[in-house]
């Protein structure tokens, strides 16, 4: 039976690659990426073996413990990273309950990072090998830590798709639990700069950790070494003590996920209220326009953009060094992400889009609406971006030349977008699911657009760009002005042109687009 | 059962597609890279008609269908409704059609009457029709309740309910409903014939896929058997069955029925 669910996780793998070479491509730039990762993860671990045993103690234990919290932390962040391996799907299969741990367990380490995560434990035999006796724990301790990863991760993944029954929390929990993970960068600096401020400090750190189910196990090796076995007889305990309890909880929380299949409590409620569509004209462009903006709002996929925004703008406050660096463009990034974020809008519809196919609307009525939902509320968003920074730092003599670009961005990036998204469809999230979640095998052609995008909205912008430079260069206002100038009157006409292309594009090739939205499901 | 309309199909030549028909489609054929989906399929649904289409899965139902409504873009043969070529004159055609395509989501971040709303919006109606309009038919389908509801809460059958009031939203002449009847319950399922069949006596044409053969049988008045891409045959219900229950015949024409033999273990007794 393990060996069954070993197979079928395989299988499913193996055909997932099968679908198209665009994905086959993007698994083996995946791959390709890991295995990097793991040259430069087991090269580090043998080198660190030659290093004082207090520092290999010191970094064993800070990583191992981080590596354990990302297995427990990244199936919240990315709900359902693998589920593959569902529980819900074997509720009617009478599996034993023992194998079906086992065969979990298995099935979590197939996979890039399951492999990433035993190989590197297994180096840490090659770190201690000075150390004979060390090396030995360490092969213990590393197996067992790769199991409680593993365990804790599906512990977790279970627990919480007991609460996914709920699509309210799975919309909110898509784009919450995310939050943490973009704030790593500043976290990780802090506790850099915590690093290079008291030089006892990753020490006292790992003293800490150590006694925790997190870093217990990574620490018993270091204990034997440094001729403490008792100490790490205790290390080990804790560590075989938590897996004990996890593994306890996982099964119950198992065996009550296999008896209690999911439902999604729905209240009734009448209509009458229209929301947008009551506000917008009653045009089809109107109406797109009223349901784009609605999906804003209602779809979290889209939500995560405008939620992301604003934390963009604290981000670089904290890290671009207060109100007069990097803050001060928060207005023209913001516009050119905003401006972005429509460039897979058909995409995104998947196959709903075949009420506009059906109901024949044509490529300048859906690609205005589109347009039209982001700019009204883009445009007063990157005005107000602009504008505060500004006046924070007490630069208002900048309000041309960052209007300039900043609407120049808008303007130009809306209108390429409207563009891309009725010419080039990839694989997003499907609708329902976070919008962070990499969908399966996340393939090349969607960084190729992606890049290639950026690329040409940066070439389309380039005279509001050029005349941006040489305004900081030369202080001259006259520079300013003319970026505003050129902003608005060049944005203005890629967006027309943008819009006019896709819309073209669209009325010619709208089935195609169907079908190959159709595809990603 | 009789049809308001009996004009046999083979009135027109057969490389000729019908003026006159609600839909006329031609050697439509349609291949997915090695498989041929549909493999040159004739079909004449006269106007005022209620057209069964029934056929064992994957026997290419839905690919017709699609490639009749505009939606998925045909190798080969032509789709005429009303005399209106569906592909050469794409927007004055779907002017003319309401779609219920299987398997395809909805706006579902929408409630349901937003999207019956938005499905009538985008044909370019006009606020207050839609809006009178909405209000009968989810009223009609037993929706008012739900109105406010997201559609992605909604269970199967109510979705299958929505879709087609989104279908239904401009008063077309043909409608092309694939498997309309699936999850829906016998009470829906029954206030469904009944507005359909209304609908074809004040002279609209709907055609309908299905797999419930009997189910056709009373509703329908024309039928066509497909399989393997191909039509195995075609008339009213009459013609098609002769004798036998149009299950039987159909059972006859498609094959593959397996005798009781096997399975032996499978007694309880």
């Amino acid at each position: 039976m393990v060996a069954h669910l070993l197979r079928l996780k395989l299988t499913l793998l193996r055909n997932s690659l099968k679908r198209s070479t665009a994905q086959l491509v993007g698994v083996i730039l995946g791959g390709l990426y890991g295995l990097g990762m793991l040259a430069f993860l087991v090269s580090g671990l043998v080198f660190l073996g030659s290093a004082d045993p207090e520092l290999i103690r010191t970094i064993l234990v800070i990583g191992g413990s981080a590596t354990v919290l990302g297995w427990i932390v990244i199936p919240i962040a990315v709900s359902g990273v693998d589920m593959t391996l569902d529980p819900a799907r074997f509720v009617t299969y009478t599996i034993p309950m023992r194998q079906l741990l086992a065969g979990l367990v298995l099935g979590g380490l197939v996979g890039i990072p399951g492999l990433v995560t035993l190989i590197a434990a297994l180096t840490l035999v090659i770190t201690w090998i000075r150390y004979p006796a060390a090396a030995l724990t360490a092969l213990v301790c590393g197996l067992l830590a790769v199991v409680l990863c593993v365990v804790a991760s599906r512990l977790v993944t279970t627990a919480v798709s007991a609460l996914t029954g709920s699509r309210r929390f799975k919309d909110v929990n898509g784009i919450v639990a995310f939050l943490p993970l973009f704030f790593l960068g500043p976290i990780i600096g802090g506790l850099a700069a915590g690093f290079q401020g008291s030089p006892g400090f990753a020490g006292k750190l790992a003293d800490v950790l150590a006694w925790t189910p997190l870093g217990a196990l990574w620490a018993a090796p270091a204990d034997v070494a440094a001729g403490n076995p008792l100490l790490a007889v205790v290390r080990v305990l804790i560590g075989v003590a938590t897996l004990a309890v996890f593994v306890l909880l996982w099964s119950r929380s198992l065996s009550h996920a296999l008896v209690t299949p999911p439902y999604n409590a729905m209240t009734k409620k009448a209509g009458g209220n229209l929301g947008w569509f009551s506000r917008f004209p009653a045009t089809p462009s109107g109406a797109v326009a009223a349901r784009a903006l609605t999906y804003w709002v209602r779809d979290p996929r889209y939500a995560a953009s405008l939620v992301l925004i604003p934390l963009l703008a604290v981000l670089l406050f904290l890290s671009g060094g207060g109100a007069g660096g990097a803050f001060a463009f928060v207005g023209p990034i913001a516009a050119f992400l905003l401006a972005w974020a429509i460039s897979a809008d058909v995409s995104y519809d998947n196959t709903a889009f075949s009420l506009h196919l059906s109901t024949g609307v044509s490529g300048r009525d859906d690609r205005w609406g589109r347009a039209a939902a982001l700019l009204v509320f883009a445009l007063p968003a990157t005005l107000v971006l602009t504008v505060l920074p500004l006046l924070i730092a007490a630069r208002m003599e900048d309000l041309p030349v960052m209007l300039g670009l900043a609407l120049g961005f808008l303007f130009t990036g809306t209108g390429l977008s409207s563009f891309i998204s009725a010419r080039y469809t990839y694989n997003v999230p499907l609708p329902g699911e976070s919008a962070f979640k990499a969908p399966p095998g996340t393939n090349f052609l969607m960084f190729v657009v992606q890049f290639g995008g950026w690329l040409v909205m940066l070439l389309l912008a380039l005279p509001e760009i050029v005349l941006t430079i040489v305004y900081f260069v030369s202080g001259d206002q006259l520079y300013g002005w003319l970026t505003l100038l050129v902003g608005v009157l060049l944005g203005g006409v890629v967006l027309l042109l943008g819009i006019r292309a896709g819309g073209r594009w669209y009325d010619r090739r709208a089935p195609e687009l169907l079908l190959a939205v159709s595809r990603n499901r | 059962m009789s049809s308001p309309v009996p004009s046999p199909p083979e009135q027109d030549s057969p490389q000729q597609p019908s003026r006159t028909a609600a839909l006329s489609i031609r050697g439509l054929a349609k291949r997915f890279g090695d498989k041929i989906a549909v493999n040159g399929v004739d079909l004449e649904v006269p106007a005022g008609s209620f057209f069964g289409l029934v056929g064992p899965n994957g026997a290419g139902k839905t690919t017709t269908l699609s490639m009749a409504t505009g939606l998925l873009r045909p190798d080969h043969g032509r789709a005429l409704v009303h005399g209106v070529d569906v592909w050469e004159k794409p927007l004055e055609a779907k002017r003319l059609m309401g779609v219920l395509p299987d398997g395809v989501r909805l706006f579902d971040r929408l409630t349901g009457e937003q999207l019956v709303t938005y499905a009538g919006l985008l044909r370019g109606m006009d606020r207050e029709t839609v809006a009178e309009r909405t209000g009968d038919l989810l009223r009609a389908l037993d929706l008012t309740n739900d109105a406010g509801t997201l559609v992605v809460d909604y269970s199967a059958g109510m979705t299958k309910k929505i879709a087609l009031a989104s279908a239904l939203i401009h008063a077309p002449k043909l409608l092309v409903l694939d498997e309309p009847f699936e999850s829906v319950d016998p009470v829906s399922a029954a206030n469904i014939r009944d507005i359909l069949s209304s609908y074809v006596h004040s002279g609209g044409s709907v055609i309908v896929s299905s797999h419930v053969m009997d189910l056709v049988q009373r509703m329908c008045d024309h039928v066509a058997v497909i399989a393997a891409g191909t039509v195995l045959a075609a008339g009213t219900i009459d013609e098609v069955r002769g004798e036998a229950t149009l299950e039987d015949r159909f059972v006859d024409l498609v094959g593959g029925r397996n005798t009781a033999e096997g399975l032996s273990w499978l007694r309880t007794s």
